[in-house]
């Protein structure tokens, strides 16, 4: 499944309204992961505080979603601009990647709960197919 | 033995009591079928779906957002009586007996329908998505647990009587 100048598009200009907020947005998805996926602490036991608006988790929602937008500026070729970050998830934190999607996932509520107008179906499809490919590409 | 917490029959019913069936139905079902097109296999006598545009506007697309919805809720209502019922709705009033609440749906989903099971995951995304809209902040990660964890013991339920 790969995207079509149409996808592109959507997700650029849905970018461009919602990365004012991408702190928050990684806060909020990386505590929803947390919270309703308890399986995905296992990574994180090295936090003192895993609890939703935590330091740790703040910080980290924040280098997350700082990734997203690099994969938005390359979003022509996420596996060539996303190599670094690929080894890193997969040599060096070795997630499985089965993970990506559960946090994908919780990308798109919290896009749902920000910006309920904005996040229309076509830019929920745009968005979940480029976050599915994201997550390829890390997963390579 | 699915094991519910006060707190999370609690969550559930509240976000039943506060969802308009009419209004979120459509949406959820708009969104499935635009969200991962593959799903129009299944909806083949709906008509129109060639665009988003189509989807949006079909009146059979509508009423089946709507028939899924009342299936969860009548689940809530009938927390002890196992009679079968239709749809989403059935779980939330049979929260304790899931399980057999759903054996008929199960098999009509899985011997009349034929839906592919995966079908039920995507689903359950699509209306957590359209719940997330419309309750905003209010849609806590808290909530949000305990509506994933009702999502899946539906989707367990619907999938038993597969072979």
């Amino acid at each position: 499944m790969s995207l079509t100048a149409k996808d592109k598009a959507a997700v650029t200009a849905l970018w461009a309204k919602v990365s004012g907020k991408a702190d928050e947005i990684g806060h909020d998805a990386l505590s929803r992961m947390l919270a309703v996926y308890p399986q995905t602490k296992t990574y994180f036991s090295h936090w003192k505080d895993l609890s939703p608006g935590s330091a740790p988790v703040r910080k980290h929602g924040k280098t997350v979603m700082g990734g997203v937008g690099e994969a938005v500026s390359k979003i022509d070729d996420l596996t060539a601009g996303l190599l670094n970050l690929s080894e890193l998830h997969a040599f060096q934190l070795r997630v499985d990647p089965a993970n990506f999607k559960i946090l994908s996932h919780n990308i798109l509520v919290v896009l749902a709960i920000l910006f309920p107008i904005d996040f229309t179906p076509e830019a929920h499809v745009a968005m979940d197919k480029f976050l599915s490919a994201l997550s390829l590409a890390l997963a390579e | 033995m699915v094991v519910w917490t006060d707190q999370e029959r609690a969550f559930i019913q509240d976000i039943f009591s506060k969802l308009n069936y009419e209004d979120a139905g459509p949406e959820l079902y708009c969104r499935v079928l635009i969200v991962y097109p593959w799903t129009q296999r299944y909806f083949g006598g709906f008509g129109n779906l060639y665009s988003a545009e189509a989807i949006k506007s079909n009146p059979m697309v509508a009423a089946h957002g709507i028939v899924v919805l009342h299936g969860l809720d009548k689940a809530m209502k009938n927390m002890d009586d196992i009679t079968v019922l239709k749809g989403l709705e059935k779980a939330l009033k049979n929260m304790d007996n899931i399980k057999n609440t759903f054996t008929a749906l199960s098999e009509l989903h899985s011997e009349k329908l034929q839906v592919d099971p995966g079908n039920f995951q995507l689903l359950g995304d699509c209306l957590t998505v359209v719940l997330a809209r419309r309750m905003t902040t209010d849609f806590t990660p808290d909530i949000q647990a305990a509506w994933q964890k009702f999502l899946s013991v539906v989707i367990s339920a619907l999938t038993r009587q597969y072979y």
